[in-house]
């Protein structure tokens, strides 16, 4: 039987995070972007707890520190839905391309 | 009692008409004729004030050789506690700077009183009593200064009366002209006056005339003798427009334009004697230099028959009297320069009484014949107008140099000195300049004054307050001479430079040559201009001498040449300028512009807008700091984050 070592964690933390930034980078729907992005960061969280539980196993320093990520990514789904609501309202379209109202 | 008042309390004599000046401006205005009172009176307290002050130093023979001396500090420059430089304010007396400020209160008291009938009815009677107060306040300032500085500004204020009063009739283009021709060729000689004092702050370290003397005697623990030089041709070419000298006498003839009573101002007690009084104060620093000494002497001898030529032709009555001015600056700068302050300053105290005298005879003149100023269009105005007349001829028997009136004494110690100096060919110059003063002012005499009546003309006699005056400086100039005859010589025993000056054995020779040559001039005007009524052979030589007539009158073309300058040469360079300026000065800016302008061109185009671009570079930078770290080690981190770890 295999044990389940820190190793495992990190693989699957970085395929998980690759995907997600692979969303980022190519997806066209605004939405699936946001949805990316929270891949990303649960990766991360996987990291964070992995890490803790490997290394510093009475510690919850990684579960606490994952938990804010968790309401950090929260607000930020939450304010980053209502942006793209009101760019929808504005454009008619969440195609990501088309947003670039930034350029000069 | 009131004598120590004065002289301990000298900086009355210019507050006096100071606030005579600001009580006019802001409160007397709208009524000339307390203006007129109050400046008057103001000026008249002055010059009782510097008369007592002058008695003092006159009576105390301490003050010839320790001058008296208090100052309030102005302000000190460098780290508190031990200042680099300290400048005062305050009073100098002594026998010069008494002498000056009793002469300028007392013929500055008497034009004002003349002013009251010149200037009367004219619009800016007020206001123009008050620029004469400010005038003599300023230049009184001068005269008691006790450092450079304090005598700079007084400098610069008397500058800037002389145009206002110059260009008091600013409705005429030609007083307005000549108000700024003043101002400015007395700002380029100040620019050099200017360079002086720093310099000579810089090298010594004060300004005081009294330490300054004292360093400048031991110069070489301070500098060298080419720097010293330099200063001294520097302090040299203030005066040289301020007093008139060649080459930057032009504004001297043009300051004309002015009322009348301001010329005689100017060219008589204020002003122009400034030049010759900074000088003089100066002289410590110049007889260190004889270069500049000779310089000096050559300007002043230069000047004097420079500008006798051309009085000899000229028509207009203040004009002649105005070239004659310029020559006589010259003779006190030929003085000055042979090293005797004694002569320099006796001629210019003679010269004030004579010459204010006949700036304000030619004034009544003017006034009586509604402004007529050309000589030829006057003639046989003795009839009608005696004390303008004859107080006139007083002051021709003076300027001329017949003893025993003022000018002869003075003039004739200038010419001994520079005699006895061995400087002969300043000597035959000086001497033919009293030859030619003699002629063109007997010239302008003979034809103003006697001949034939001219019928157009209707003269009349001025009233007294504009008679008074000249009637006192008539007897000005005819006494104020007696003061220093070489028998009882009281001015060399008070005014001198280094050691009195004790004339020892008479000058016979001398004065009787001076003399001659006087009654030489006189006689050879009055063949020309009095004897020969049709002026036949006078009209007969400005033919047979047309170029040199011509050159003369013309005034050397010295007003064309300056203007060829001012044409050619500034208003070319001035185009030179103006091409390089929006060429090259405004390349330079207007490059730069555009090469901030051409790289934002260019790095726009990384600003695509697209989100998903910008989160690639990002994570590309994260990646590229990422991998240094991992293989360059830890010393990277720095590197990478600017010490943020």
């Amino acid at each position: 039987m295999i044990t389940i070592s820190l190793t495992h964690y990190v693989v699957l933390s970085t395929i998980l995070f690759t995907i997600g930034l692979f969303g980022v980078l190519t997806k066209k729907n605004a939405i699936s972007v946001l949805i990316c992005i929270e891949l990303m960061l649960n990766a991360v969280n996987i990291n964070l707890i992995a890490f803790s539980k490997f290394i510093t196993p009475n510690d919850f320093i990684g579960q606490i520190f994952a938990i804010f990520v968790i309401t950090v990514a929260a607000a930020e789904v939450g304010v980053g839905l209502a942006i793209l609501i009101a760019i929808y309202r504005n454009k008619l379209s969440v195609n990501i391309d088309e947003f670039d109202w930034l350029k000069w | 009692m009131l004598v120590e008042f004065a002289m301990h309390h000298a900086w009355l004599v210019p507050l006096l008409p100071a606030l005579a000046f600001l009580i006019i401006i802001f409160l007397a205005r709208p009524w000339p004729k307390l203006s007129a009172v109050i400046s008057i009176t103001g000026m008249a307290t002055a010059c009782f004030f510097a008369s007592l002050a002058a008695y003092g130093v006159f009576t105390n023979h301490h003050f010839t050789e320790h001058p008296l001396v208090y100052a309030a500090r102005w302000f000190s420059l460098g780290p508190p506690g031990m200042p680099d430089l300290q400048i005062n304010v305050g009073v100098q007396l002594d026998p010069t700077s008494a002498m000056m400020l009793f002469m300028v209160s007392f013929i500055a008291t008497f034009i004002q009183l003349y002013s009251v009938g010149y200037m009367e009815g004219d619009p800016g009677f007020s206001v123009f009593f008050s620029y004469l107060s400010l005038f003599a306040s300023s230049m009184l300032l001068l005269v008691i200064s006790s450092n450079l500085l304090q005598m700079f500004i007084a400098w610069e204020l008397v500058g800037l009366c002389s145009y206002l009063l110059i260009g008091f009739y600013s409705h005429k283009i030609s007083a307005r002209e000549a108000a700024k021709k003043a101002f400015v060729t007395c700002r380029i000689a100040d620019f050099g006056l200017l360079l002086g004092i720093l310099g000579l702050v810089i090298t010594f370290g004060t300004l005081d005339f009294v330490e300054l003397s004292e360093r400048v005697a031991n110069f070489k623990e301070y500098t060298t003798f080419g720097t010293l030089t330099l200063l001294a041709v520097l302090v040299f070419i203030g005066p040289i427009a301020k007093s008139g000298q060649f080459p930057l006498h032009v504004w001297l003839p043009d300051a004309m334009e002015g009322p009348t009573p301001v010329s005689a101002l100017i060219h008589a007690a204020t002003m122009v004697v400034a030049g010759v009084y900074l000088v003089g104060r100066m002289l410590f620093l110049f007889v260190e230099v004889p270069v500049a000494m000779d310089l000096v002497a050559i300007t002043g001898a230069f000047t004097a028959l420079f500008a006798a030529t051309i009085a000899v032709t000229q028509r207009e009555i203040k004009r002649i009297l105005a070239y004659s001015t310029v020559s006589q600056l010259g003779y006190m700068m030929l003085a000055l320069g042979v090293g005797s302050l004694t002569a320099s300053m006796f001629h210019l105290w003679t010269h004030a009484f004579f010459k204010a005298l006949m700036f304000l005879g030619a004034g009544s003149v003017l006034h009586a014949l509604h402004h007529k100023a050309d000589v030829w269009e006057m003639g046989g105005l003795v009839k009608k107008m005696p004390v303008t007349s004859w107080t006139f001829v007083i002051g021709g028997l003076a300027i001329a140099g017949i003893p025993p009136f003022a000018g002869f004494w003075s003039k004739d110690e200038i010419l001994v000195v520079t005699l006895s100096g061995g400087h002969y060919v300043l000597y035959a110059m000086a001497a033919f300049t009293a030859f030619l003063t003699a002629f063109y002012m007997w010239r302008l005499i003979f034809l103003a004054f006697y001949g034939d009546e001219k019928p157009e003309n209707h003269p009349h006699e001025s009233p007294w307050t504009m008679c008074l005056p000249l009637i006192v400086l008539a007897a000005g100039a005819m006494t104020v001479g007696l003061l220093g005859t070489p028998w009882n010589n009281i001015w060399a025993h008070w005014i001198y430079f280094g050691e009195a000056h004790h004339g020892g054995e008479i000058a016979w020779g001398a004065m009787i040559s001076s003399t001659v040559i006087a009654i030489a001039g006189i006689y050879l005007a009055y063949t020309l201009y009095l004897k020969d009524r049709e002026k036949v052979k006078a009209k007969a030589l400005a033919e047979r001498y047309k170029s040199l007539y011509n050159l003369s009158f013309n005034k050397y073309y010295i007003d064309e040449i300056y203007l060829w300058f001012n044409h050619t040469i500034v208003d070319g360079s001035a185009k030179l300028f103006y091409l390089f300026d929006i060429y090259v000065v405004d390349g330079i800016v207007n490059g730069l512009g555009g090469f901030a302008k051409l790289s934002g061109d260019g790095l726009r185009v990384l600003q695509t807008g697209r989100m998903q671009n910008y989160a690639l570079v990002f994570f590309l930078g994260v990646l590229a700091i990422a991998v240094l770290m991992a293989f360059a080690g830890p010393s990277a981190a720095g590197l990478v984050l600017g010490g943020v770890m």
